[in-house]
């Protein structure tokens, strides 16, 4: 191990897994080879998530540069899940060579844990594709066959031939109906056996009729076979079915994503001094570990070593740093600022904020089960309605005209054939699957499959304030600084990771910086140097600013002193994001109620909210408090979608009727969010609710020409002029105009 | 109508042979990566591939 590796790219990786290194940075890569896993032929395999693969040529980069080097034997990134996975022969240990050389590529590369995906989902897919290839097959030969039956008369075609058409028909339609059929067999008898009905109920009852009647009706070469007809139903249905399970796997995988991303590695450290880098899961009570500079605290724990600044925005709404020491507790997901500390891991009390957390978010996911989706409505509504229908039909023919059992019941199964509800199961799961695409070409991510009906119906919305309303980053907001000292600041600030001096450092943008010598950290005050042999500072107030200073405002400062000269104050602020106030006013305009909710402290909560043109707004909520406030909106009989980013939203993500996070947010606030935006804009949540809004009407549009099919051939059905002929055109009818209506999505705006 | 006696076979032949692509395709994992095949279409062959 430690040896030095050339990569055929010329990349040169330190193969950086020393156990006892003496450079503390070299034991912050690695690890990868805990993750690898060895199969029978003596290979291994690695998959790890890779971000920023855009484009055909990252395909390209990527694999052709882990396919150089000799051992490896196989390697294929999926750009849909964006995992890469490689099969390498020969040294464990180069999982971490590999990994190194696609981070030398610009790319970022994440910890996969495979264990924990659910290969379920994945199953479910194939068995569904795999049932509807076999439909697809049996439709297009029984469809021969029908067609011959259709163009012609039983005297025309000879009793003999249709006959055998028929038996032809049923040999390929039996076997596929059974096969094919499953998922809503399995389905509806899920719902019977639990005392209720579903859509999957009438299907199931509809196929298996229609099969047995034309069963029947061919072993007595009779004329009335709907074999066409039910696997057509099938088949229809089917592609409902896939388009909405690939809607909400979608969902499912971004969110094992992130939960296995959660499993990344940290540095232990042993009392012999040892570094040994471990899965975060594998961590335990007690156990002391190094979190470098830039790192975010995996757990909740105590500070043993070190003294550092921790980013707390994301977990407490916080903007300014907070200066830990030995002895102070941080938390999981919090950002180490400025120097490496070591961590004694907590146990995980229940009392701990994470707990405290999770708790709350569990406690709101099972409120928001009671969600009843549309589709669900109308199948309750529809099926009592059918079979009625069909009773009533049979009743009527038999005992009011008082035709033959058997005809009559011929009529009532027709009833029941013709209304089988294909344009009602393809009806919301295409109008979802062109809404998801459409809003994930533009960097919109809509996780749960009925996220989109529940945000249409949304009157109130909740933000949070940083990192949702604002960047979540501050900004420089005075320039007027004599150009020397704006130099020589920046180009200290360039040696930090804490974020006023990145803010400073960006704001100065790409103009020259100057070398500087004899840079120190000093934590929880700032930075020195030496520029010409002269002490030049850039930290707190207390250390190089000048004490007597009155100020007015609030804004978060770094002072800059160059020398014995005067000290300089650079002010920073929070800025919201620039399309947030066009947004809010959006959102006013068509009558949606706006408030914020914050954990900061109250007046930059009140100079965001003003800014932003939110009249109510909340500061210094805690978890607790902004999850009261949810549940007294709730109360109240709003409908609220929630606008977090942060460990404290978490809750009230997860208990929200709908929820979003920026792209930005904590893994875990994008675990319990709905739908996910990128980028710097505000705009994409007036986006996603206006093609909801549309969405959602393109679904009742959708219902009412289902209900229009209906009403015309229920009575034809019922009059008994219905004929196999008649029934598939009626069907494929109607689901051919429920789509081509669903497409109507793309005109909207 | 005699035709039929093999037209018929032949025409379900076909059918399940198009089938047997199909499952063979499935079970070749060639639905995992749908947008992925949408971009490696762009690529150089001869440049990738594990082994050459």
């Amino acid at each position: 191990m430690g040896q030095q590796q050339t990569l055929p790219n010329g990349v040169q990786v330190h193969n950086t897994l020393e156990s006892s290194s003496p450079n503390p940075d070299e034991t912050e890569q690695g690890g990868y080879e805990l993750l690898t896993q060895s199969s029978e032929d003596g290979t291994y395999n690695l998959s790890v998530l890779v971000n920023g693969v855009h484009c055909a040529a990252c395909i390209q980069k990527i694999e052709s540069t882990i396919a150089k080097n000799k051992d490896v034997q196989n390697v294929r990134l999926n750009f849909t899940t964006r995992r890469l996975a490689i099969q390498w022969s020969g040294e464990k240990d180069q999982a971490n060579i590999f990994v190194k050389s696609i981070e030398n590529l610009g790319y970022k590369v994440q910890p996969f844990n495979a264990d924990l995906v659910n290969e379920e989902s994945k199953e479910q897919e194939k068995f569904l594709l795999m049932s509807l290839g076999v439909a697809g097959f049996a439709l297009g030969n029984i469809m021969l066959l029908s067609v011959g039956v259709w163009s012609s008369s039983g005297e025309e075609m000879g009793y003999a031939t249709r006959e055998f058409f028929h038996w032809i028909s049923a040999l390929i339609a039996i076997p596929t109906i059974l096969y094919s059929g499953r998922p809503f067999f399995n389905s509806a008898l899920g719902a019977l056996k639990n005392g209720h009905t579903n859509m999957d109920v009438p299907i199931s009852i509809a196929l298996i009729l229609a099969c047995s009647m034309s069963l029947h009706e061919t072993i007595y070469g009779a004329e009335h076979v709907y074999f066409d007809s039910a696997v057509m139903l099938t088949f229809f249905l089917l592609i409902g079915r896939y388009l909405d399970l690939r809607a909400r796997g979608k969902a499912r995988e971004s969110a094992n994503d992130l939960l296995s991303t959660l499993s990344g590695f940290a540095n232990v450290v042993y009392e012999d001094g040892r570094l040994q880098r471990i899965l975060i899961r594998d961590l335990k009570e007690g156990m002391n570990i190094r979190v470098a500079m830039g790192e975010t605290f995996p757990i909740d724990g105590e500070i043993i070593s070190g003294q550092s600044e921790v980013d707390t925005s994301l977990v407490t709404g916080e903007t300014i740093p907070r200066v830990i020491e030995t002895g102070a507790q941080i938390y999981a997901g919090t950002l180490n600022l400025s120097a490496p500390v070591v961590v004694r891991v907590a146990k995980a009390a229940e009392d701990s904020l994470l707990a405290d957390i999770v708790r709350l978010m569990e406690k709101a996911g099972q409120s928001q089960a009671k969600y009843v989706r549309i589709a669900d409505k109308a199948a309750r509504l529809y099926t009592p309605v059918v079979h009625i229908a069909a009773a009533i039909a049979f009743i009527f023919w038999w005992g009011v005209m008082g035709i033959a059992w058997q005809e009559a019941l011929m009529i009532a199964i027709t009833v029941l054939i013709i209304t089988c509800p294909c344009a009602l199961g393809l009806a919301v799961p295409v109008v979802q699957v062109l809404a998801s695409a459409r809003l994930t070409k533009s960097g919109i991510l809509v996780k749960s499959g009925d996220a989109l009906e529940r945000l249409a119906s949304i009157d109130t919305i909740m933000f949070d304030k940083t990192g949702t309303l604002t960047h979540g980053k501050p900004s420089l907001i005075n320039h007027e600084h004599e150009l020397n000292s704006f130099k020589l600041a920046a180009s200290l600030a360039s040696y930090s990771h804490h974020p006023l001096s990145k803010a400073l450092y960006k704001a100065y943008g790409d103009n020259e910086i100057v070398e500087l010598s004899d840079v120190e950290e000093h934590s929880g005050e700032g930075l020195s140097a030496r520029y010409n042999h002269e002490l030049i500072r850039l930290g707190s107030r207390q250390w190089c600013g000048d004490k007597n200073y009155e100020t007015s405002d609030s804004y978060m400062e770094i002072w800059f002193q160059h020398g014995d000269k005067k000290a300089v104050r650079f002010t920073f602020e929070d800025s919201p994001r620039q399309d947030a106030e066009m947004t809010i006013k959006h959102f006013h305009e068509d009558g949606i109620k706006t408030l914020m909710a914050t954990g900061d402290l109250s007046q930059p909560a009140k100079a965001v909210a003003s800014q932003c043109g939110i009249k109510e707004y909340y500061a210094e909520q805690k978890p607790d408090d902004k999850f009261n406030r949810l549940q007294e909106l709730k109360e109240q009989k709003h409908n609220v979608l929630m606008v977090g980013d942060g460990l404290n939203d978490a809750p009230v993500l997860a208990g929200a009727d709908i929820s979003m996070a920026p792209g930005s947010a904590l893994d875990m606030a994008q675990n319990a969010a709905d739908i996910i935006f990128m980028g710097d804009q505000l705009a994409p949540v007036y986006r996603s609710w206006k093609t909801a809004k549309a969405s959602q009407s393109l679904v009742k549009e959708n219902f009412a020409l289902a209900a229009i099919y209906n009403m015309i051939a229920v009575p034809l059905a019922f009059m008994g002029y219905v004929t196999p002929l008649v029934a598939a055109l009626a069907m494929s009818g109607s689901s051919i105009i429920v789509i081509a209506n669903s497409f109507r999505l793309r005109f909207a705006k | 109508m005699s035709v039929l006696a093999y037209l018929i076979p032949v025409a379900l032949l076909l059918g399940l042979i198009g089938l047997a692509g199909f499952i063979w395709s499935l079970k070749s994992g060639q639905y995992d990566d749908l947008d992925g095949a949408a971009q490696r279409i762009l690529l150089d062959d001869d440049e990738l591939g594990p082994k050459q």
